[in-house]
């Protein structure tokens, strides 16, 4: 083990309470934590479990509405909880620093970068201002930022998401701090540029030989970055150990099943053969724009009955929009949409009932899908009222009907409203509405990425039963190629409006891809810590550069 | 810079139009007078002869766009026509009454702005002690009292029980720069009760907001000291809805000056404006309604202007 | 010192001792504040200020003492669920609604409180306050009294068909157009921002002028002239519940606009527009009042408050409050609904202030 005088930071029993409701509830309940110097603690938990919050209270900070109420965080010989603020203030920035999830909104709209990158040393007296630009463009150089001499000089809405947020690691850098807080750094960003930010982050850190606490709920993420990790679970520490181990052989019931995860996957089913048969829906050529700006460009693809097409790409690439287009919301500039053969009116308020109850979707964000001031019976019951005129007593068993098909106990949840329930509950009501409708076809939405894994997991096998049992067809949009491999079976990657490859799952996981499918599939992080290690090997260091000024 | 000349630019030009759309407004809300607008004037008891002269003088017998097209014309080089009543002409009548009104709004803002700022960003600062709550209740009563209520308070105890200041803000020509002040006290201390409540309310949900930006808590995690969150991180972003709250109020107070004006007897273009409205001289009425009308839309402007020019995002463009 | 200066000084004194004892800060910060303040007014104003602090502080306790009764009588009577909610009233909110009650009852039941008819001459001009008139005669030796408990009647309730009529026009089309977007959107807001660029007591004083002062002219102009304001917040209210991808799923089911109004959007939309109605009355109630003042909003011999100012005013010249008395009841009803307003905005917006 490290000696005990290596020990940088210690926290002992840390209790934080929050302000809601009229009164302060306990939200950390007791964490432990010891930090080495130079060692990077990996937080891991899911929303909800504390982990920025705890991460903050290590820099003596608690955000308004919260209180450290009770434990001691002892940092370097100095116990932070009785520390007057003017002396912690002393200590944020230049021997602790920050680096928060959305560089964007966390960078000063009204100053340069490198003027607020140079405020803590020129305020500490560590450095005159010359002496502090000049360090920033350096430290800019080793993270590898295009145009290190003069990109400091430029206001943060000039400069994309991924520099800046190796901007802002610079900035942390700034005073060489003995410690760091990475609350989330990448999770904002694409996987592509992840990449960057990653491999960036990970050789500061060891150049200078700071301590870190990274923060993060992405597993494989953790397993890159961390020496240790510690897994927390609603304000309480599940378990803590070498990430080595944690991730061979993890005691904890819980911490099993986060790893357990990825492991669901059901075989992959072949489009049929037999002639005659027609995909239910079929994309074809279809451009669309918002406004002047193209952002779709003649994408063609089909969707079988039954079978499940993933739609795969980063942010922007036009995935949604294509969905949009398929439900009418956005007509098509040209190409058209058909439907079982048939083509379809480009307006949705152009369409029929019945093409309208035929295509159903399920949304990325439970919270807003579910109008919170109607009853789930009435959510549920309202398609069914609406397309086919089910009334009284037939309607109430139609909906504890579908209750029951969502694993939800009908006698419980009939009478209730979706604030009174659960993310992944919430979801699975938003299933059950489009499941009123007696669809053929069901666009997914990011269905699954604002749950937590275990919960996103159960919506995955329910999608995958409700599609045998009804003989459904998806349509998945997601980013995460996880979700693809365990439920899809066809894939299509698109990239700026563009479908750059498509075709059978098996294949699309098999080489040789086009290239950006290579880029896409090879930076997802996996769980096996020296996957980031072996991936910049590969790619050699140059390619990170020149991703980068992409 | 392009892309802030053509938003100005643009914003103008919207600012001109709203102006030519009111000055529509004005001019024909008049023309929609149920029967014949000389009859309306004189009332039943005129003789045909006099409706007919009057007919004559208002030259209603040209079609009304003409006559419109006449009047905004003669508005714009000042020229607002003749008092039906007085027979005096409409811009002699107001002009200086117009900078009388001027300065007594003038002389309100200068009083209130720099303090209800200030006092602004204290109360941000001290949000949710009592000190914010007992200033938030006393804002909240001030905004709530009409303008007439709070002119007759201080009438009452500044002037008729102490006699510190006099209660008829009456004006004449030979008067020094400090009696001038001194008369009109009274009616400027008013204004300035019920603008700066409204101000100080809003500075300080501007500043509330801004602080919650997560920005702020970036220079806080910096360890920069509060006095420099606020100087230097939160000021430069925080000019925007501040130019807006003082617009805001400054085109609150030409309202407020109409009832102030009556309380304390001031001759400014309000009292002349409800004078006209009871006595129904429609050209008076329009030239201030007019005047009113544009100040309200050039401030307006101003503040947007204000807070385009002052946005770092289109400062810098990409 | 006479014994109410020294009994004056002992009692914040000691009270203060106490905060800081018991380690109130604040509470000792406003008690120590008011002994620091009191010195002042002390040697500037004499007894008679220290007179004046008490009796105000006196007042205030009264009226603190009052609403706390108030809200625990409503939390009592009230159902399981409006209760919780009351709990978290403040004690300006509960005032608030203490206030609003009290002129309800005024208004309502005016003939029975009132004991002399609206305009009934019962004596001469002015005459001062004795067992039969309680606040004196006006101008015409009408009983004082009697007309303010009218007025309650007449002002309040002009104001409140004003406020509901601008509100139905405003919270309509404001919903319309959020649910329907494109040109019915942009051609309702162009005319709002048209409407809202004059000032709205020129604009009041502009349409008096030329269609008279009748009743029915002036709800029918206020109406019009506030209701952009409630067009802009329910078009940013729903504005905010349209683009909820639970609207975007009822629009693709093929649902029509008045089903989205009526069971997806207002349902959603209440808090703030109730807490905008309220807002919306005080306006209306002040422009009204103004006009009033001015002669040119309800005429008499109807009994009015602003209209009663304005009669009454010459008696301030002899140092007499009678005239403040309605200006004070309009500033009273105006200061409690914003009150009301302000606890439930701060409620519906939940703890992003904290």
């Amino acid at each position: 083990m490290v000696p005990k005088k290596d020990v940088l930071l210690e926290v002992k029993d840390l209790r934080i309470e929050g302000y809601s409701d009229e009164q302060w509830i306990e939200i950390v309940h007791g964490v432990d934590l010891t930090l080495h110097k130079g060692e990077v603690l990996g937080l891991i938990g899911e929303s909800g479990a504390g982990k920025s919050t705890i991460g903050l209270a290590a820099m003596g900070f608690a955000r308004d509405g919260c209180r450290i109420s009770g434990g001691s965080i002892e940092f370097d010989g100095m116990e932070l909880t009785t520390t007057p603020e003017g002396d912690l203030r002393a200590l944020r920035g230049s021997r602790i620093a920050y680096v928060a999830q959305s560089a964007a909104a966390s960078f000063n709209p009204a100053h340069r970068i490198i003027d607020q990158h140079t405020e803590a040393p020129i305020q500490y007296r560590i450095q005159k201002r010359v002496e502090a630009q000049e360090d920033a463009m350096e430290l800019y150089h080793r993270l590898r930022l295009p145009n290190p001499d003069e990109i400091g000089f430029r206001y943060p809405h000039q400069v994309s998401g991924g520099q800046l947020q190796r901007a802002m690691t610079a900035m942390a850098m700034a005073c060489r701090p003995d410690l760091i807080i990475f609350d989330e750094p990448t999770t904002a960003l694409d996987v592509t540029t992840q990449i960057e930010v990653l491999a960036a982050i990970r050789d500061i850190v060891d150049q200078f030989n700071t301590a870190a606490i990274y923060i993060t709920h992405d597993l494989a993420v953790v397993a890159q970055m961390a020496d240790t990790i510690k897994v927390l679970l609603k304000g309480e520490e599940v378990e803590e150990a070498p990430t080595e181990q944690m991730l061979d052989a993890p005691s904890e019931d819980y911490t099993k099943s986060l790893w357990a995860v990825r492991s669901f996957k059901r075989p992959q089913k072949e489009r049929p053969t037999e002639a005659g048969s027609i995909p239910i829906v079929s994309v074809k050529n279809v451009d669309a724009a918002y406004g002047k700006i193209k952002v779709l460009d003649d994408v063609s693809f089909d969707i079988y009955p039954g079978m499940t097409v993933a739609v795969v790409g980063e942010s922007g690439s036009g995935k949604s929009t294509t969905a949009r287009c398929i439900t009418g919301l956005l007509p098509p500039t040209k190409g058209e949409i058909q439907f079982n053969g048939e083509s379809l009116p480009p307006r949705y308020q152009d369409r029929t009932k019945d093409q309208l109850r035929q295509a159903q979707m399920i949304y990325q964000m439970a919270d807003t899908a579910l109008n919170p001031k109607i009853k789930i019976s009435e959510i549920i019951g309202r398609p069914a009222q609406f397309y086919r005129g089910v009334r009284g007593a037939e309607l109430k068993n139609r909906v504890d009907e579908l209750l029951d098909l969502i694993e939800l106990d009908p006698a419980k949840f009939y009478n209730r409203y979706p604030p009174e329930l659960s993310g992944g509950q919430k979801q699975r009501v938003g299933i059950a509405r489009a499941l009123a409708a007696d669809p053929s076809f069901i666009i997914c939405d990011e269905v699954t990425s604002a749950l937590d894994q275990l919960v996103a997991e159960g919506i995955l096998k329910l999608l995958d039963k409700l599609q045998e049992d009804f003989n459904l067809a998806y349509m998945f949009i997601t980013h995460d190629l996880a979700t693809v491999r365990s439920i899809a079976d066809e894939v299509v990657v698109m990239q700026r409006g563009k479908v750059v490859e498509q075709g059978a799952k098996d294949e699309m996981f098999t080489p040789p891809h086009h290239p950006y499918t290579d880029l896409l599939l090879s930076s997802v992080p996996e769980m096996d810590p020296n996957w980031l290690t072996t991936l910049l090997e590969e790619r050699g260091t140059d390619s990170i550069g020149e991703a980068a000024n992409v | 810079m392009g892309d802030i000349l053509q938003l100005v630019l643009k914003r103008l030009g919207l600012g001109v139009v709203t102006l030519l759309v009111i000055s529509i407004l004005i001019f024909f809300a008049v023309e929609l007078l149920p029967g014949d607008i000389a009859q309306a004037v004189l009332g039943q008891a005129a003789t045909p002869e006099t409706v007919a002269a009057l007919r004559e003088k208002m030259g209603l017998d040209q079609p009304a766009i003409l006559r419109y097209f006449q009047w905004l014309g003669g508005a714009l080089t000042g020229d607002f026509g003749v008092s039906l009543i007085s027979g005096e002409r409409v811009s002699e009548a107001i002009s200086g009454r117009f900078i009388n009104t001027l300065f007594l709004a003038t002389y309100a803002a200068v009083i209130a702005v720099p303090i209800s700022i200030i006092l602004g960003v204290i109360v941000a600062l001290l949000r949710n002690t009592l000190f914010d709550r007992v200033a938030n209740v006393v804002t909240l009563t001030s905004i709530s009292s009409p303008e007439f209520f709070l002119g007759y308070i201080l009438i009452l105890y500044l002037a008729v029980k102490t006699n510190y200041f006099p209660a008829i803000a009456s004006l004449s020509t030979d008067m020094s720069f400090g009696e001038l002040l001194h008369r009109t006290f009274l009616p400027a201390l008013t204004l300035v009760l019920v603008v700066t409540a409204h101000m100080m309310r809003m500075t300080r949900a501007a500043i509330i907001n801004l602080l919650a930006s997560p920005y702020i808590e970036m220079a806080r995690l910096k360890g920069v000291p509060p006095w420099k969150v606020i100087v230097k991180h939160a000021l430069p972003n925080a000019w925007a809805p501040i130019i807006n709250v003082v617009a805001l109020n400054l085109a609150y107070l030409i309202t407020g000056v109409v009832l102030v004006e009556v309380v304390f007897v001031y001759p400014g273009v309000g009292q002349l404006l409800v004078d006209a409205v009871s006595k129904r001289d429609f050209p008076i009425v329009q030239a201030c309604c007019l005047i009113f009308a544009a100040t309200f839309i050039l401030l307006n402007l101003a503040a947007d202007v204000g807070s385009i020019l002052t946005n770092p995002r289109l400062r810098h463009p990409k | 010192m006479s014994t109410f200066v020294i009994g004056y000084y002992a009692l914040l004194i000691g009270a203060s001792c106490l905060a800081a004892y018991f380690k109130k800060r604040q509470l000792f910060l406003l008690i120590f504040s008011l002994t620091l303040i009191s010195f002042v007014t002390g040697i500037v104003g004499g007894v008679g200020a220290l007179r004046f602090i008490t009796v105000a502080a006196g007042l205030l306790a009264l009226a603190a003492g009052v609403s706390y009764a108030f809200r625990e009588f409503l939390i009592i009577i009230a159902s399981d669920g409006v209760a919780k909610e009351l709990r978290t009233a403040p004690l300006t909110a509960a005032f608030g609604m203490f206030v609003i009650f009290t002129y309800a009852i005024a208004g309502i039941f005016a003939p029975i409180i009132a004991p002399f008819g609206e305009a009934e001459v019962i004596s001469s001009a002015f005459a001062p306050a004795d067992e039969n008139m309680l606040l004196g005669a006006d101008q015409l030796g009408r009983d004082m009294f009697s007309r303010l408990i009218y007025g309650a009647r007449n002002t309040v309730g002009l104001a409140l068909v004003a406020t509901s009529l601008a509100f139905i026009l405003g919270a309509l089309t404001g919903l319309l157009a959020a649910t329907k977007g494109g040109w019915f959107d942009q051609l309702m807001g162009r005319v709002a921002d048209v409407i809202m660029s004059v000032p709205s007591l020129i604009f009041a004083l502009l349409m008096l002028s030329i269609f008279g002062t009748s009743l029915f002219v002036i709800v029918i102009i206020v109406a019009l002239i506030y209701s952009p304001r409630v067009f802009r917040l329910t078009r940013a209210v729903a504005g905010n519940v349209v683009v909820m991808d639970y609207i975007e799923a009822a629009k693709l089911r093929g649902e029509g606009n008045w089903y989205l109004i009526r069971r997806e959007i207002l349902p959603n939309s209440t808090a703030p527009l109730v807490a905008e109605f309220g807002l919306e009355f005080c306006f209306v109630f002040l422009l009204i009042a103004g006009l009033s003042f001015l002669g040119l909003g309800i005429q008499p011999p109807t009994a009015d408050w602003g209209s009663m100012v304005r009669e009454n005013a010459t008696l301030i010249s002899f140092g007499e409050l009678t005239p403040l008395i309605p200006a004070a009841a309009i500033a009273l009803l105006t200061v409690s609904v914003n009150f009301v307003v302000d606890w439930m905005l701060f409620r519906s917006s939940g703890l992003k202030e904290v």
